[in-house]
């Protein structure tokens, strides 16, 4: 988007790239979508996977959490600079989760 | 002074005069255009959930450490939560975002009373939400298992006594790992309550854009408020997607 402001012509980006829309049809398939999601999460809880319940789990909600993020909240139809902004955040949040977790687990893991 | 007085004033300095008039009055002076303006806007509001996502990011980590340290007062803990009441509340916040998101729409088509009727259902499965999250924190205090001096380790030491440990087929724990239940419970009401606090901000919001739509507000086309409000309810739906397995649903079978 930020080309169309280059010239500080008050009227450049005003009439060519119009907010994009999202419309019904495509917010009821993610609706959908996000219910088929719960049905499978809550389905998924109850067969016996052990260590894979909780990864199974996360992976759903992770899907379901990325639909929200590109529909629901516009990313997908967003300039680069949203979706640089998101990502990066998602970034310095794994890092943070990353980092904390590994020093919990190279740290006396299974001995408390 | 507002920037409509500045937008004259600067006319006089021989700016095209045509073109300034084409500019709606919410269009502040120091935006090249409404798009410009929407996005930074947005660009805030997503910097504000940014550091949301860090916070409840951290409640998260503190979750799994936990989980793993104390696993089955965990288990435990969790067995004593409702699957039901858990997902027709997952139910209810996800139809709350596709109204929302429907509302979002309405706003940026000019439809008035499809705004009005978004925002409307929206509030009610908002409020829905927060009743039947009431009702789970009620049976939480009726069996002393909020944490603090009348927490109870009953239903751990001894599950034949409690409905939901025997249907989980429980086994007593030790007095030490039954306390740490408590520790399960500190996490379960902490994160359920700063998303139920995130809420009811939303709920409060919510009313107070229903009393300007109802009054033929945002169909000038100045919706900035009302997308960056979709932004936020839609990351508390989000919270809420990771909440639900974590909380209620992956010890089913431990």
């Amino acid at each position: 988007m930020s080309e169309e402001f280059e010239n500080h012509d008050p009227n450049s980006g005003h009439t060519e790239s119009e907010h994009h829309i999202v419309g019904p049809a495509t917010y009821a398939i993610i609706f959908a979508a996000l219910l088929v999601g719960t049905a499978l999460t809550i389905g998924a809880s109850y067969l016996e996977m052990g260590a894979w319940n909780p990864v199974v789990a996360i992976a759903i909600a992770c899907i379901k959490a990325t639909l929200v993020v590109l529909f629901f909240m516009h990313i997908k139809y967003s300039s680069k600079l949203m979706k640089l902004t998101v990502g990066a955040g998602l970034f310095t949040f794994l890092i943070l989760v990353g980092m904390s977790l590994s020093d919990y687990i190279s740290r006396a893991w299974g001995q408390w | 002074m507002d920037s409509h007085s500045i937008a004259t004033t600067v006319d006089a300095h021989g700016h095209d005069v045509a073109h300034e008039h084409e500019h709606p009055a919410y269009l502040r002076h120091h935006f090249v255009s409404y798009e410009q303006q929407t996005e930074t806007a947005s660009f805030g509001m997503w910097l504000f959930l940014l550091t949301e996502i860090m916070f409840f990011g951290g409640l998260f980590t503190a979750y799994m450490i936990y989980r793993n340290w104390y696993f089955p007062a965990f288990v435990a803990g969790s067995h004593q939560l409702s699957i039901f009441l858990g997902s027709l509340n997952t139910l209810v916040l996800i139809s709350s975002s596709f109204t929302m998101a429907m509302g979002v729409w309405c706003a940026e088509t000019k439809r008035h009373k499809g705004l009005v009727w978004a925002l409307i259902a929206t509030l009610i499965l908002g409020i829905g939400f927060l009743g039947i999250k009431s009702v789970e924190y009620h049976e939480k205090w009726e069996k002393h298992h909020i944490p603090g001096d009348t927490f109870s380790v009953q239903s751990f030491v001894n599950p034949d006594s409690d409905a939901e440990a025997k249907a989980a087929h429980d086994k007593p724990l030790g007095l030490d790992m039954a306390r740490k239940t408590e520790v399960y419970f500190s996490l379960y009401f902490a994160m359920t309550g700063m998303h139920a606090l995130h809420m009811i901000i939303g709920i409060a919001l919510l009313c107070g854009m229903l009393f300007k739509a109802v009054r033929g507000g945002y169909m000038d086309g100045n919706i900035a408020f009302v997308e960056n409000f979709g932004l936020y309810w839609h990351f508390v739906d989000i919270v809420w997607i990771f909440l639900f397995p974590l909380l209620y649903l992956i010890s089913r079978h431990q």
